[in-house]
């Protein structure tokens, strides 16, 4: 496989590290520090939650509007290789182009705000020249203009951009994901639910619908304004730091669920969390849904107290609906057990943030 | 025979209502199976059916369990009737009927559910909203499932699990259905541990 | 969710014809304004010598245009006073305060067709959507009557750019739109789109209904002024307070002014971000909306407080 970007050579920040294969993807001290712990209590069960995308704590992964951090360039990489593999993890049904330019206007906007000494964005009417340095690109084209870059303008971006991405049309009083991109899913299929209403999308996911939460979750997306996206988290439990936990290659992947023994749990098995933003797009009118995920292993949450001691009640408390949901029902067990040795009984601080030091 | 009932489940899994007469100029017409019965039923609540199939292009096929009632219909009496060996034989009709039909078309679809979905396919992608074509499900119930590995399409599954007809993994079926595809999903059942396939029971009938 | 607000300055105010009159803002700082879709609106706040009033307009600039936003309105000489406020008071150089767009009117854009249909003052959300079409490339017809040719606000602008695709009709020339041979002749996969007075909202409606089109490809957009009326008291349960509606005061505005944090986003009974539970009631609640269903509305359960209105004796809401 080529690259069609030459990375600016991984230095101090950027991590050379890889997610399959010999899996030497890390999370150095600074950065777990900073990990979106999802649990603000000791127990989980769904609710809306959403709050407001705003600026967050400095040096949190809210500080800025689209978060980059130290795995970035090896993220970039490894959905490259997804995607040429497997061209049909990124679709756009033919109406939504105008919204994968907002998207696109969107991102590089943020980016160049926010970090400006890694992008640049030059505007000449719509004669753009976008410099994205940790990628090494150098790149003028036109704005509205698909001839003048290289993919569709979704494509385009979110192949610089972390997290997976839906653009939600929004018809007949409901949201439709009708164009995506994932190459760090939690197993769920772009070539398959492409299409969808958004009760459809979600039909897989037990007990919330009996909840009320998506009928909820909808009310409050379809009254989203341009100008004021918000944000929620979501989770799950993936066995070695594979971003691409996709169901097409669940053959591949599937196997390394047996693999945990109480010797390798804590290098193996990593929290997965999914940062999930929403925007309102202004020339399409459609929804930007930015999934984007974290992971952290069970040894690197543990240096955090508090989150060793969450974690393990929240992993042995779970609804079984929702651990057999998440995929990790049959590693459950073995989970609790390496967990309570990190769990002394302590009571937990409210909130997700780590105690300070 | 009425419409065949489906199980409460998860909310992409489509659901099907009686067929009812509506206005329109134009009356399309697609049926396989044991379809013919739901389009009899529609036709015997309007008043005026004689007038419904003055101006009704009617398309049918055999069931993939061989239920054959084209004379029946046939026998109806409307303005165009067209019997087709298969569904794939009837769809290319279909399209081109719908590249000039005008608005105020209406459309009535009855019979397996592979033969539902794929008429609506064709006709969503005139731009006509998905939720005002009529559909009304009768018959066998097997299936037409997308495996997400390969992504071939394996018609008329009958058990669970199943063997991809492309690829050859053995797929477990879920109720989550793609109105895109006009197909349930397929998964590979022994991912986790190879080889440890349960025994096939039929599901669909 | 409270409204996103831009601070802009009227850069232009320019008479159409006898009743219409345009106004352009730009931001005051000289940012350029987001970008819209097709078919938005924006609500004006306008300080009306104490009263501060809040009224949707169409955006009908080029939706790409991010120098500027243009709106048209008509002058009603027997409304709660909003429109003669901007015709009367608005001038050039004037600072004022605007929602950011909010689109309830766009189009369809997997549609094989737009087929627009259009009265008097509601051309305004076509001409941001027929700007977005010629950009983005799309089949579209337009049919545009007016009272007559003095009337026809832009009709020159659009037959100018546009041609055959827009049809010009004059009540007072006798015209009136074949809508029976309209409706028969469109292609397969064609969206409806109608703005205009209230009647020919309906009857485009209903006749297209009558001939088999479904309901999800007819899109229409109607903001209600809210009706003047006698005043009425109302309680609000979960702030603790009592408040007075004035004749010529929307419920939401009477909410507003006693501070209580109201969300809404088009004040015309579209939108149905203001929606609120009624909690008791002993009199008569006055629906004006388009939102809640007729059976929502039987229930009395909800009111939309920024166009209904109340007779009676009590009437407690959870706000």
């Amino acid at each position: 496989m080529s690259l069609d970007f030459k990375p600016g050579a991984f230095n101090d920040f950027f991590r050379e590290e890889t997610f399959r294969g010999d899996f030497t993807y890390r999370n150095s001290p600074h950065n777990i520090r900073r990990f979106p712990f999802p649990f603000d209590r000791d127990d989980y069960m769904y609710a809306v939650n959403m709050e407001p995308h705003v600026p967050g704590r400095i040096g949190s992964v809210f500080e800025k509007t689209f978060d980059v951090d130290e795995h970035y360039v090896a993220e970039m990489i490894d959905r490259a290789k997804v995607l040429a593999d497997d061209p049909l993890r990124c679709q756009s049904l033919p109406h939504m182009t105008l919204a994968g330019w907002d998207l696109l206007e969107l991102i590089m906007e943020s980016k160049a705000r926010d970090y400006p000494e890694w992008f640049s964005l030059e505007k000449n009417g719509n004669r753009w020249r976008w410099i994205n340095r940790p990628l090494g690109i150098d790149h003028s084209f036109t704005f509205l203009d698909e001839a003048t870059l290289p993919y569709g303008p979704m494509e385009y971006i979110t192949r610089q951009t972390q997290g997976d991405f839906t653009l939600q049309d929004e018809r007949e009083g409901t949201l439709w994901m009708d164009a995506g991109i994932a190459t760090s899913q939690a197993d769920w299929s772009v070539d398959f639910d492409i299409g969808m209403s958004w009760h459809e999308w979600h039909a897989p996911v037990p007990l919330a619908h009996e909840m009320g939460i998506f009928d909820r979750a909808l009310k409050f997306l379809l009254k989203l304004q341009h100008g004021a996206p918000v944000r929620r988290f979501n989770w799950t439990m993936t066995v070695n730091p594979l971003l691409d936990t996709a169901p097409e290659t669940y053959p591949k992947w599937g196997p390394t669920k047996t693999s945990l023994t109480q010797e390798n749990l804590g290098q193996k098995q990593h929290l997965r969390v999914e940062l999930q933003t929403l925007y309102r797009l202004p020339r399409s009118n459609a929804i930007a849904f930015d999934i984007r995920c974290y992971l952290a292993s069970f040894d690197e949450l543990m240096t955090v107290p508090k989150w060793a001691r969450r974690l393990h009640r929240v992993v042995r408390d779970i609804h079984p609906d929702l651990a057999t949901y998440k995929g990790f029902i049959r590693n459950q067990p073995a989970m609790v057990e390496w967990l309570s040795k990190y769990d002394d009984g302590k009571p937990t601080s409210p909130g997700w943030w780590p105690e300070e030091a | 025979m009425t419409l065949t009932p489906v199980e409460p489940t998860i909310k992409s899994r489509p659901v099907y209502a009686p067929l009812e007469p509506r206005p329109g100029h134009l009356h399309l017409i697609i049926a396989d199976g044991e379809g013919a019965d739901a389009v009899t039923d529609m036709l015997a609540k309007t008043s005026d059916a004689g007038q419904l199939l003055a101006s009704a292009h009617l398309m049918y096929c055999p069931g993939p369990n061989g239920t054959d009632l084209t004379e029946r219909l046939r026998a109806l009496g409307a303005l165009q009737f067209f019997r087709a060996p298969t569904i794939p034989a009837l769809l290319p009709r279909l399209k081109r009927v719908l590249v000039d039909a005008h608005m105020g078309s209406q459309f009535y679809l009855a019979g397996t559910e592979g033969l539902c979905g794929q008429a609506e396919t064709a006709i969503m992608q005139t731009g006509f909203p998905a939720s005002a074509i009529q559909k009304e499900h009768r018959g066998s119930t097997v299936r037409r499932v997308q495996c997400v590995h390969c992504k071939g399409i394996t018609e008329n599954v009958a058990t669970d699990p199943f063997q991809c007809s492309h690829c050859g993994l053995s797929l477990f079926v879920r109720d989550h259905y793609s109105r895109r595809l006009a197909a349930f999903q397929g998964v590979n059942i022994d991912a986790e541990d190879p080889g440890d396939v349960p025994p096939s029971v039929v599901r669909f009938k | 969710m409270s409204v996103a607000k831009l601070q802009v300055r009227v850069e232009e105010v320019v008479p159409v014809n006898e009743l219409i009159t345009r106004f352009r803002f730009v931001s005051r700082n000289g940012a350029p304004l987001p970008a819209f879709s097709g078919g938005a609106h924006t609500v004006v706040e306008m300080e009306d010598h104490g009263t501060r009033r809040m009224n949707p307009y169409s955006l009908m600039s080029d939706p790409s245009d991010t120098r500027g936003y243009e709106i048209s309105v008509r002058r009603d000489d027997q409304g709660r006073g909003g429109s003669l406020f901007m015709h009367r008071h608005v001038r050039p150089g004037m600072e004022m305060v605007i929602s950011n767009p909010v689109n309830l009117f766009g189009l369809d854009t997997r549609a094989k067709k737009h087929l627009m249909i259009v009265g008097g003052i509601g051309i305004t959300p076509f001409l941001s959507q027929t700007a977005q079409l010629a950009r983005q490339g799309g089949q579209w017809e337009m049919h545009y009557a007016a009272r007559n040719r003095a009337l026809g606000a832009y009709m020159d602008r659009l037959t100018g750019a546009y041609g055959d695709r827009v049809h010009c009709y004059f009540d007072e020339e006798g015209d009136k739109i074949d809508l029976a041979r309209l409706l028969a002749t469109q292609p397969i996969g064609t969206h409806l789109y109608v703005c205009g007075p209230k009647g020919m909202i309906a009857w485009v409606l209903k006749t297209a209904a009558a001939m088999g089109w479904p309901p999800q490809a007819l899109h229409s957009e109607e903001f209600i002024a809210p009706p003047t009326g006698a005043p009425f008291e109302v309680q609000l349960a979960a702030s603790g307070k009592t408040i007075t509606v004035g004749p010529a005061q929307s419920l939401l505005e009477a909410i507003e002014a006693a501070g209580v944090d109201a969300p809404y986003l088009c004040r015309g009974g579209a939108c149905g971000q203001c929606e609120t539970n009624v909690l008791r009631h002993e009199g008569e609640i006055l629906h004006a909306d388009h939102w809640l269903t007729d059976e929502e509305k039987a229930s009395n359960c909800k009111i939309m407080p920024c166009v209904s209105r109340f007779a009676g004796k009590t009437l407690v809401l959870d706000r």
